[in-house]
């Protein structure tokens, strides 16, 4: 069970793996995420669906090599296997079961920040597949670490790309691009955003300058990823809202980003910890 | 006379030792404790124990085989009625049960019943299980692993039928798992060979299927040919209190900490799962769940204390539980509510405001309700809050099969014998009940097997 059928590293932090999965692949929807642990003494970490092939029976995931659980996930090779994969979780894309009349009239501006731009992708396809118009922002502070700019190309109308430093494409952030597009004469009725929180945070303000309603994949803490920790919890509207089982995907002007960015970092100390050298837990304090 | 003998002591860790390690609290009877506290037994022509049990073990008839020296018997008696004794002589409220209706409770100690399953148990886990009937036969879905999902699927096994359980997690055990940690239940040693003893009874485990997102129940029945389905799905969810400051940072459930702690085993060092307790922890709640998070915060360094709204009397947690977080130094903050939880310029917890309680009077179960004292706010630093408030079912399942019915609650409806609202479906345990006991659990499991058993009868 989940053995991994194909590998490549998009930049050198960045690892694509088509993982065979046939469960979650039958199941799977745009929006919605898995989790996987890389081995027995791994952590249980949550990922979007970057891809999925029902027919293959695989599922395709994006990791960034951030800490010592995603590095062992990176580490592996195709033929190895992952001890544990379920899913899939969370609710799908709000187009996913949107009424085709309502769908017919949306024009799709989808920001991708990032690793973030991988779970863009199965979306952006997704719209393309059933008729609706959609453009792509991809953005990243330099061009090494761009990824999936030929495959998005494909799925979308307009693909924009920029670049913090201007080592490629636009010299500026995904909300300066958003800014001189809309300038340009683009319309867009929603914009999904799926990156690192703080952009998420800014883009979502400069879409409401714009008035384009935006949607945000919420990549907070997990757990179990079912509903049985709570720590995924989000204020949304003011009201405590679980990521996994509620979203990932939540309305951008509704959701509480500064306490998200806080609870997000709740394990910062203790993950810093164990990377740089061996501490035993017990009887700390 | 046999019931002068006092009730035997049973050797247990000390408790300045063992409130920095993980290692299990009890030691259970030797041989010879186990015969001589067996001999304490009245052996009852009404065993008023048997009535009280669940899953109605026939216990004067195992203790007999102790008292003998026949464990190998006393054990087979056991299995005829439960498939996780190792499991429940350890967390079993024994206390409101069994030993709660023995009849030299009433002048003096019960006979120590939960003590006497667990050594038989321990002593010949592992051994060949009762047999089975040959495969091959009749597929019955069961979702969850835990207490619930195990006993039903082991009855169902041995009735021949051919049992698929599907657990959401990881590991098989559900909250056996999760929620009960190391110290009161040995997960390698006790846990994974009971659940061994389960599979060799030829049920099938597939872990990483969460049904109701991976696949439907429906699914399980039109497309995979299952002719029934026992949802033994538990009360997952944890609640809040919804008091302000409850998503600052430092604030956990009960179910986080624990689920760290116990199915991703971050109290050890080789394992990747963070987890933060800092100098001083403050549990809310009263129950088991309460008493487990309290002692691994304890077993991880920090200062504890229990901060519960009505007095030690009301504590909903076992009667030992108490007793030993108590010994381990557990601090009990009693009638004490908190209102909200402050936090600090970074977002993280400093302190909860509380309000002092009182008991006033008795509510619809009983219990004497307690009422704020007014004008008695005050401040309870602390580095961590773990909410260990009870839990109620995930609505996964229900949300995706149509018309299963539930209760406001989000219970299941189910009648006694387990049938749902929907033919062929069948529920048990927490996801029916909310959240109960392992054993209360367990029995709704057993019942549930054999309507499905006459079930499938009636339908083929």
């Amino acid at each position: 069970m989940f053995e991994i059928l194909t590998r490549e590293m998009l930049t050198p932090l960045i690892c694509r793996m088509k993982v065979s999965a046939p469960r979650i692949a039958a199941a799977a929807r745009p929006g919605e995420f898995l989790i996987v642990r890389a081995d027995e003494k791994g952590e249980r970490i949550p990922l979007t669906i970057s891809d999925f092939d029902r027919e293959e029976g695989s599922v395709t995931i994006v990791t960034q090599q951030i800490g010592a659980s995603t590095s062992r996930i990176v580490s592996l090779s195709v033929g190895d296997s992952f001890a544990d994969m379920a899913g899939p979780l969370g609710q799908p894309s709000e187009f996913v079961n949107m009424p085709a009349e309502e769908l017919s009239r949306q024009r799709y501006i989808l920001m991708a920040g990032g690793v973030g731009t991988a779970p863009v992708y199965p979306q952006a396809k997704w719209l393309k597949e059933h008729g609706v118009p959609v453009d792509v922002i991809i953005g990243a502070r330099s061009k090494d670490l761009l990824i999936y700019c030929d495959e998005m190309k494909e799925v979308c109308d307009n693909l924009f790309i920029c670049t913090d430093d201007g080592s490629f494409g636009f010299k500026g952030m995904g909300t300066d691009m958003l800014e001189k597009v809309v300038a340009e004469g683009h319309r867009y009725t929603k914009a999904v955003i799926i990156g690192p929180m703080i952009m998420m945070k800014f883009s979502t303000m400069t879409c409401k300058k714009l008035g384009i309603p935006a949607t945000v994949s919420l990549n907070t803490l997990m757990v179990d990823g079912t509903g049985m920790c709570g720590a995924c919890r989000v204020s949304v509207g003011g009201k405590t809202r679980f990521a996994c089982v509620e979203g990932p995907e939540f309305d951008g002007f509704e959701v509480d980003f500064d306490e998200a960015m806080r609870r997000q970092g709740q394990y910062k100390a203790e993950e810093a910890a164990a990377g740089e050298k061996h501490i035993c837990k017990i009887g700390r304090g | 006379m046999a019931n002068r003998i006092p009730r035997v002591a049973v050797r247990e860790q000390d408790a300045k030792v063992r409130a920095g390690n993980f290692d299990e609290v009890c030691y259970g009877y030797n041989k010879e404790e186990a015969m001589l506290e067996a001999s304490r037994c009245l052996n009852c022509r009404n065993p008023r124990c048997v009535a009280a049990c669940p899953v109605n073990i026939k216990i004067p008839e195992f203790i007999a085989r102790v008292c003998e020296g026949d464990i190998r018997g006393a054990a087979e008696i056991i299995a005829e009625d439960s498939s996780l004794p190792a499991v429940c002589g350890r967390v079993c409220p024994q206390e409101t049960q069994c030993e709660g209706s023995c009849i030299l409770g009433i002048k003096g100690e019960p006979v120590a019943i939960g003590k006497l399953e667990r050594f038989v148990a321990d002593e010949s886990m592992g051994e060949a299980p009762a047999s089975c009937a040959p495969a091959g036969g009749i597929k019955v879905a069961v979702v969850g692993s835990g207490p619930a999902g195990l006993a039903c699927a082991s009855d169902l096994a041995k009735l021949g039928y051919d049992v698929t359980i599907f657990e959401a997690l990881h590991k098989a055990g559900g909250v056996l798992e999760y929620g009960i940690p190391e110290f009161r239940l040995p997960k390698e040693r006790v846990l994974r060979k009971e659940i061994e003893a389960v599979r060799r009874l030829g049920v099938k485990i597939e872990t990483n299927v969460i049904i109701g997102k991976t696949v439907t129940i429906d699914a399980l029945m039109d497309e995979e040919g299952f002719k029934a389905v026992f949802i033994g799905s538990g009360a997952g969810l944890p609640r809040f209190m919804g008091i302000p400051g409850e998503n600052l940072c430092g604030v956990f459930s009960a179910n986080e900490f624990l689920t760290r702690n116990n199915l991703m085993r971050a109290w050890r060092d080789d394992y990747l799962t963070p987890v933060r307790t800092g100098a001083k922890v403050c549990v809310v709640g009263g129950g088991n769940v309460a008493m487990d998070a309290a002692r691994t915060a304890l077993r991880l360094g920090a200062e504890v204390h229990i901060v519960y709204r009505r007095t030690e009397a009301e504590l909903p947690a076992r009667r030992e539980e108490v007793h030993h977080a108590a010994e381990e130094g557990i601090i009990f903050d009693m009638l004490t509510n908190p209102v909200e939880v402050l936090g600090d310029e970074k977002g993280w917890v400093r302190a909860l405001r509380c309000i002092r309680m009182e008991l006033g009077e008795p509510d619809e179960d009983g219990r004497r309700k307690p009422v704020p004292i007014p004008g008695s706010e005050f401040e309870l630093a602390t580095d961590t809050v773990i909410m260990a408030l009870g839990t109620s079912p995930n609505p996964l399942i229900a949300k995706t099969t149509d018309g299963l019915e539930v209760t406001r609650r989000g219970c299941i409806v189910a009648d006694d014998n387990g049938a749902t609202t929907r033919p062929g479906i069948f529920a048990g345990g927490d996801a029916v009940t909310g959240a109960a006991t392992v054993i209360l659990a367990m029995g709704a499991g057993r019942t549930a097997a054999k309507a499905i058993d006459e079930y499938i009868r009636t339908m083929t």
